[in-house]
């Protein structure tokens, strides 16, 4: 009798247990995020659709819009040719300083983006060990579309090689060895046997990568200038017509960015469900 | 020889995997490296391979000394005791992985690799994944994998290892006649000594880095060179005071012997016919069933042996007294072994009774 009412109350238990943990959840999510996004496609339709449309296809805006594709793209791609090399020397080479190495690549991660922008103006900037070099062969870094992507590249290098390094830690050596011992040369080792295997991976964390790399605010508004039409980014550009009050057009911009993170989590679905299916 | 190590040494950090290694082997003869975890065998191997270079001492191939080539040109198959089986590759591409390699027409391709899907007997297999095959299949794949490009040498690391008992029986079976069907030199680890005794045409028995022996199976069995061996091989238990039982005198130098069950019969009262002098007394301690026979424990004077009875005779009781003839053991020092029969057996041949 009293084991069936203990069960019963351990039930009853966990129940309420469960109420409550979603009601918390969700009413987090709500307060935090839901209802900030849908005032925030309000306001960017509060003038009407008219305004909206004119606000989006601003000349600036499609600037700004395009710098940051750019920036996006281009940070994407090195990052992820660094990113790959970085972590197959790590997870299949022994050198003296991987920790090290490591470490460093965690960087990023660690240091805030101010401080990131603040590092390449001290290098490249007018007061920059750089600066003479740089104008010598009239190269502009500092205040241009370079250092938008060199920031960009800063803010967002530890992402690919972070979601590849644990992928290729639990394959082993194994199977690269005995290709190699078949006569397989590097590249088609990697190519055959390494590059399938963290194939999936990589797609998540390229897919990461984009994401902050269109939201990067800190080191870009350093090194940006922000001049607009020339290096304004998406987010730089909305915190400038948000300072000159236009609210709806500001919220109309970042409806922009809203719009491409939405994508880029739908992609992040589809990738981490092929993962899931791939990953035998 | 065809595969010949000179005076191999290799160390890592500062333990001493390969001291002093040296042995040759026979082209055609499947070799067993055998030995406890830890001995070097699996060094050994992967030296000869081309995956470690050793510190010291050459490596010869076929007369060619192979030390300065590197692994992908020495021409060897290798099976892995993982298996190492490209898993994003199925059945098929992974045995014609080598092949592709070596630049072959895709007709010459699929004609070798159908012809080794058929000699594994994985015939309809050829487009399945290896996680889509079991243990053993996945063993077969390996193995036809590292033969796919027609190697001189075949290296196998714990090839049974991952196995569960009742395949393994089988598939050391099917691979020794397989590796004599294509007729390759092999060498394969292995620290389960049934395994070895029973794939191998030669043994070679290794401990703490260095080789201690080298044999055929029953060489190795019955004429243990070291000490080692001898503990090693068969089921071997220690008798310290071996002077005091009948038959065997004391040897200089040697103060322990090393006995085995089938070098010890049990009998019961009045059932050993011959060689009652050479028998000695003991007390039946405990009795376990083995499956085949019956294993049973016996104290004489003291010490303990074992020994195993055949289930087709009369049983015997726990505390028991029986009749124990030792027909022979080994005694040893350091580094010597020296086999002792029972010297009161053969007193007794000429009084028949």
């Amino acid at each position: 009798m009293s084991i069936k009412q203990d069960s019963v109350d351990l039930k009853k238990g966990a129940k309420i247990t469960k109420t409550v943990l979603i009601t918390v959840s969700l009413l987090f999510v709500i307060i935090m995020l839901v209802i900030p996004m849908l005032i925030l496609i309000v306001y960017a339709f509060k003038d009407g659709f008219t305004k909206y449309i004119e606000a989006i296809t601003d000349t600036y805006t499609i600037k700004a819009l395009r710098l940051t594709i750019i920036a996006t793209i281009t940070a994407v791609a090195i990052n992820t040719f660094f990113g790959l090399f970085a972590a197959w020397a790590v997870t299949k080479f022994y050198f003296k300083g991987k920790q090290l190495l490591l470490t460093l690549i965690d960087i990023p991660f660690a240091v805030s983006p101010v401080i990131a922008g603040l590092i390449f103006i001290l290098t490249f900037g007018r007061i920059g060990w750089a600066h003479g070099f740089l104008e010598a062969h009239d190269i502009q870094i500092v205040f241009a579309v370079p250092g938008v992507i060199i920031a960009t590249i800063f803010v967002t290098f530890p992402f690919i090689s972070r979601e590849i390094i644990p992928v290729l830690n639990a394959q082993g050596k194994d199977e690269e060895e005995a290709a190699a011992l078949m006569g397989a040369s590097g590249f088609r080792i990697f190519r055959k046997i390494t590059l399938p295997h963290m194939k999936w991976a990589l797609l998540y964390g390229i897919v990461l990568c984009s994401a902050r790399a269109m939201g990067e605010f800190g080191a870009v508004s350093v090194l940006s200038g922000h001049l607009r039409g020339k290096t304004n980014t998406l987010p730089l550009h909305v915190e400038i017509i948000y300072n000159e009050f236009k609210l709806s057009a500001a919220f109309a911009v970042s409806s922009i960015l809203v719009v491409l993170a939405v994508i880029i989590l739908i992609l992040r679905n589809i990738v981490e469900y092929k993962a899931k299916k791939g990953g035998r | 020889m065809y595969v010949e190590l000179k005076n191999i040494t290799k160390t890592f950090q500062d333990y001493k995997a390969s001291d002093n290694v040296s042995f040759g082997i026979e082209k055609g003869k499947l070799i067993g490296l055998l030995g406890p975890s830890g001995s070097g065998k699996t060094t050994i191997l992967r030296m000869i391979a081309g995956l470690e270079q050793p510190d010291s001492g050459d490596i010869f191939i076929n007369g060619e000394r192979v030390n300065d080539i590197p692994a992908s040109k020495r021409g060897i198959g290798f099976v892995f005791q993982s298996y190492a089986l490209f898993r994003y590759m199925d059945v098929f591409d992974n045995i014609a992985f080598g092949l592709e390699i070596q630049k072959k027409n895709k007709k010459e391709i699929k004609d070798r690799v159908l012809e080794l899907i058929k000699l594994i007997g994985l015939e309809g297999l050829e487009h399945r994944y290896p996680n889509q095959l079991s243990g053993g299949q996945r063993q077969r794949v390996a193995f036809a994998r590292a033969l796919a490009p027609n190697p001189q040498l075949l290296l196998l690391d714990e090839p049974f290892a991952a196995i569960d008992a009742k395949v393994r029986q089988e598939l050391r079976s099917w691979l020794k006649e397989m590796i004599s069907r294509v007729g390759i030199t092999s060498i394969f680890v292995t620290h389960d000594q049934d395994e070895a005794i029973e794939v191998a045409d030669e043994i070679i028995i290794t401990n703490q880095g260095r080789v201690d022996q080298m044999g055929s199976p029953l060489e190795i069995y019955k004429k243990p060179g070291t000490p080692f061996v001898a503990q090693f091989i068969g089921q071997s238990s220690i008798v310290e005071d071996y002077s005091s039982l009948v038959g065997f005198d004391k040897v200089e130098s040697m103060n322990q012997a090393i006995i085995r069950p089938e070098f010890i019969r049990i009998a019961k009262r009045g059932e050993l016919k011959q060689y009652l002098s050479a028998a000695e007394e003991g007390v039946v301690e405990s009795i376990a069933f083995r499956g085949n026979n019956l294993e049973v424990k016996v104290q004489v004077n003291g010490q303990n042996f074992t020994a195993t009875r055949s289930l087709e005779k009369e049983s015997i009781q726990v505390g028991e007294e029986v009749d124990v003839l030792i027909y022979r053991l080994y005694v040893f020092d350091e580094d010597r072994t020296y086999l002792l029969e029972n010297k009161a057996m053969k007193d007794d041949n000429p009084v028949f009774i």
